[in-house]
């Protein structure tokens, strides 16, 4: 999977053609999208918020799934760098229709659409993009089915190195809907690429991949001694569909065993910080007083999401446009 | 109507597994059936002769499960190809499955697909007939006006009898019959939309998984249910490694029960459906290698007598979506040989248990006189020249599913003569 991942996604020269997954993109790349990121977050705190790095290219986000928070993220980015954005609301449109996946592809490279930004209700939608679209043109993959949100990851490892300043040595431990999650996996990608010693996951048996431990990851099932000494804790967002029935047997019991409490969080290391990658449940996953308390990064990993946006996004014009000079000679 | 020609296949190796024979020599048919091996007798003048030297000469093979399409799929496959690319893989007899539009649970249905093969003549057509009404998994079909009208078994298909006893009594109702019950083993709640083997792969790509339970809880649950009829089953496409145990187990208790797997089984794994490619979407999954190695072994010890394509051709556009919104399923009509005599390269089978996989065992199964070479029988041959290797490519697939995992694979074994009651249907130099 590394070398097939990592073919698709880099160049010969190995730099960036797409973002669709952490898997086979290695330590160097991920630092330097986090390097580049640095570099974008004052942008957002000028008077004019823009820089023109992608001025004259169209970048259009291409969403099957309803999101708010994610498409606005990545629309801003697009917009900073100047680029022309379309917003194209998939789920509304085309497939209602009866229009394939690669009916509305071709029709928007027939507009010349220099990158698609894909999330999509299956794992593997954007390598299928990736696959069929024109060369030349970028996919950026902004979460497909259970497999893989890269972008959330990255802003995730961010806002981890903005606050503990390296990864060597960090326990992290991840908590909840590990098995329905995209944003858990490219977490554990992401955190084992950069060297973190030890990243766990919490969740009862019915949330975990059946054989979570060749994820990379020790498995806890006893949240007490799952956040014990940890540097981070990541709880992950529990679909409302999936606290009831076969999974679950209550948001209560849910609570009771794996809500993020004041108490549980103690048990952490004293300078530990609480992220989610939101909308978060409050009373399900954690309590208000962690949710808005001093260790909590929540509101900072939404702002770092713009600048891994930017970062991802100009990276891979900035291929594009290499590679077009370096074809005209 | 015209004579039937009479034929000499000249010096091949002549094998008949049901017959105990693997020896080079010459096999000569007169009006459709096998005549005799070795010397002809004094007075026989075949018409032509075929020089089968360096070649195999075995029985025509039989294929049990392949999906044709037609009727109410036309746009992915037709009666017509398909049973021209059985001819061409060696295949002589396919056994045709009932998911079809309309569902092949009607005498009219039987009667319109055995007259569509009749008229393209390549292959002998023997149509299964569906459990249950419009495969709705409550309403018993017409089991016997079916089989007077041609259908040779029964069975669910792709669609899973979640109800016990409605499969409790659609065995008992088919044994009434003496109709065969196949079994697609699967509980559909434990496979819960799955696409791929639940396990390592499928947890890091993110897809659901089907886990292996899916099948052996059903092949438990209807191992129990034929006990208590006393109707004769079998478990069509197994993909795990604990499925063919429960069958070894079974046959050592002296159970009348039978299996297949399909060829791709036992050669691919888990580990392809990396990279998210479509055509490797199957169902049953792709489980892991000690999946793919226990059906091996179950091959070589008999434990599952018959390999068949489990054949599901489909038009591009079926496999051009993300790999989850994919429909299932491999065209394998024309690697079902090729495939076989990869694993006699592999040490996996003999050369003689290879081909009795893929004639007398599955012609047992069926209770049919088929699959051998014994004087009288139906002179459905298969030539091919085991030395010969080649590739496979899209554009050479006689079979109008073009969706093959093995597309670049380079195969060892091809047909050269195809011959069904003695006509030749297919030969390589067309």
């Amino acid at each position: 999977m590394s070398h097939s991942n990592r073919t698709l996604q880099l160049d010969e020269e190995q730099r960036l053609l797409h973002f669709l997954t952490i898997d086979g993109l290695g330590k160097e790349i991920l630092t330097e999208i986090l390097d580049t990121s640095e570099g974008f977050t004052g942008v957002s705190e000028r008077t004019i918020k823009k820089v023109p790095l992608c001025r004259g290219k169209v970048v259009a986000n291409l969403f099957f799934e309803n999101s708010t928070r994610t498409r606005t993220t990545f629309e801003l980015a697009a917009k900073r760098l100047s680029a022309d954005v379309l917003n194209l609301n998939i789920s509304a449109s085309a497939a209602s229709k009866g229009e394939t996946l690669l009916d509305t592809l071709h029709n928007l490279e027939a507009m010349h659409v220099d990158m698609f930004i894909v999330r999509h209700a299956s794992s593997g939608a954007a390598h299928f993009i990736a696959q069929h679209a024109d060369r030349g043109v970028g996919v950026i993959n902004a979460g497909d089915g259970r497999h893989a949100h890269p972008t959330q990851a990255m802003l995730d490892m961010f806002t981890i190195r903005r606050h503990k300043g390296e990864f060597v040595g960090l326990r992290v431990a991840i908590v909840g809907d590990i098995l329905h999650s995209r944003v858990a996996r490219s977490q554990i990608l992401a955190l084992n690429s950069l060297g973190v010693s030890e990243v766990r996951v919490v969740a009862p048996r019915t949330l975990l991949p059946s054989d979570a431990r060749s994820l990379g990851v020790h498995v806890y099932h006893d949240m007490e001694e799952g956040v014990r000494d940890v540097d981070v804790i990541i709880m992950l967002r529990l679909q409302k569909e999936r606290m009831q029935g076969t999974l679950l047997p209550s948001e209560h019991e849910y609570f009771s065993l794996f809500g993020l409490t004041e108490r549980r969080l103690a048990l952490a290391d004293s300078e530990a910080i609480v992220m989610h990658p939101g909308p978060i449940n409050r009373g399900v996953e954690m309590d208000s007083k962690v949710a808005d308390g001093a260790q909590s990064v929540i509101l900072q990993q939404v702002s770092y999401g713009i600048a891994i946006r930017m970062a991802v996004i100009s990276m891979v014009i900035g291929t594009q446009n290499l590679r077009m000079q370096e074809v005209a000679g | 109507m015209k004579k039937k020609k009479d034929i000499s296949i000249l010096g091949g190796r002549v094998i008949d597994p049901a017959n105990g024979i693997d020896q080079l020599t010459d096999l000569h048919i007169t009006g459709g059936k096998i005549l005799c091996l070795g010397e002809a007798p004094n007075d026989f003048q075949p018409d032509y002769t075929i020089d089968a030297k360096d070649h195999i000469v075995c029985p025509g093979l039989i294929d049990l499960c392949a999906n044709l399409r037609e009727p109410g799929a036309e746009h992915k496959a037709t009666i017509a190809s398909e049973t021209l690319a059985a001819a061409s893989g060696g295949i002589t007899t396919l056994c045709c499955t009932p998911d079809t539009y309309p569902v092949i649970d009607s005498p009219a249905v039987v009667g319109q697909i055995r007259h569509k093969a009749r008229k393209a003549g390549f292959c002998r057509l023997l149509p299964q007939g569906a459990l249950t009404q419009a495969m709705d998994g409550e309403r018993l079909s017409e089991m016997a006006a079916l089989k007077a009208a041609g259908c040779i078994t029964v069975t669910n298909t792709y669609t899973p009898l979640a109800n016990t006893l409605v499969q409790r009594r659609a065995m008992e109702y088919a044994s009434t019959f003496d109709l065969l019950t196949v079994i697609r083993p699967e509980d559909q709640h434990l496979s819960n939309h799955g696409c791929v083997h639940e396990g390592k792969v499928a947890d890091r790509m993110g897809l659901p998984g089907i886990p292996e339970a899916a099948e052996t809880v059903a092949v438990a649950r209807d191992l129990a249910l034929a006990e208590t009829t006393g109707a004769v089953i079998h478990f069509h496409a197994l993909s795990s490694a604990s499925a063919a145990r429960t069958m070894a187990w079974a046959k050592r208790e002296g159970r009348q029960v039978s299996a297949d797997v399909a060829i791709h089984q036992l050669h691919l794994t888990e580990l392809d459906i990396e990279g998210f490619d479509a055509n490797f979407h199957v169902r049953p999954p792709l489980r892991n290698d000690s999946d793919r190695d226990g059906l091996r072994e179950a091959v070589a010890n008999n434990v599952i007598q018959a390999i068949c394509s489990d054949h599901q051709p489909h038009e591009a556009d079926a496999k051009s979506s993300p790999f989850p919104d994919t429909e299932p399923g491999i065209s394998g009509l024309e690697t079902l040989l090729p495939l076989t005599l990869k694993l006699v390269e592999q040490g996996v089978l003999d050369m003689s248990s290879a081909i009795a996989r893929l004639t007398c065992g599955p012609a047992d199964i069926l209770g049919l006189p088929l699959g051998r070479l014994t004087p009288k029988y139906a002179a459905d041959i298969c030539i091919f020249n085991p030395h010969k290797r080649w590739q496979v490519a899209s554009d050479k697939l006689l079979s109008a599913g073009k969706n093959s995992p093995f597309i670049g694979w380079e195969m060892p074994g091809r047909v050269t003569h195809t011959l069904l009651k003695g006509r030749l249907v297919y030969s390589e130099k067309g």
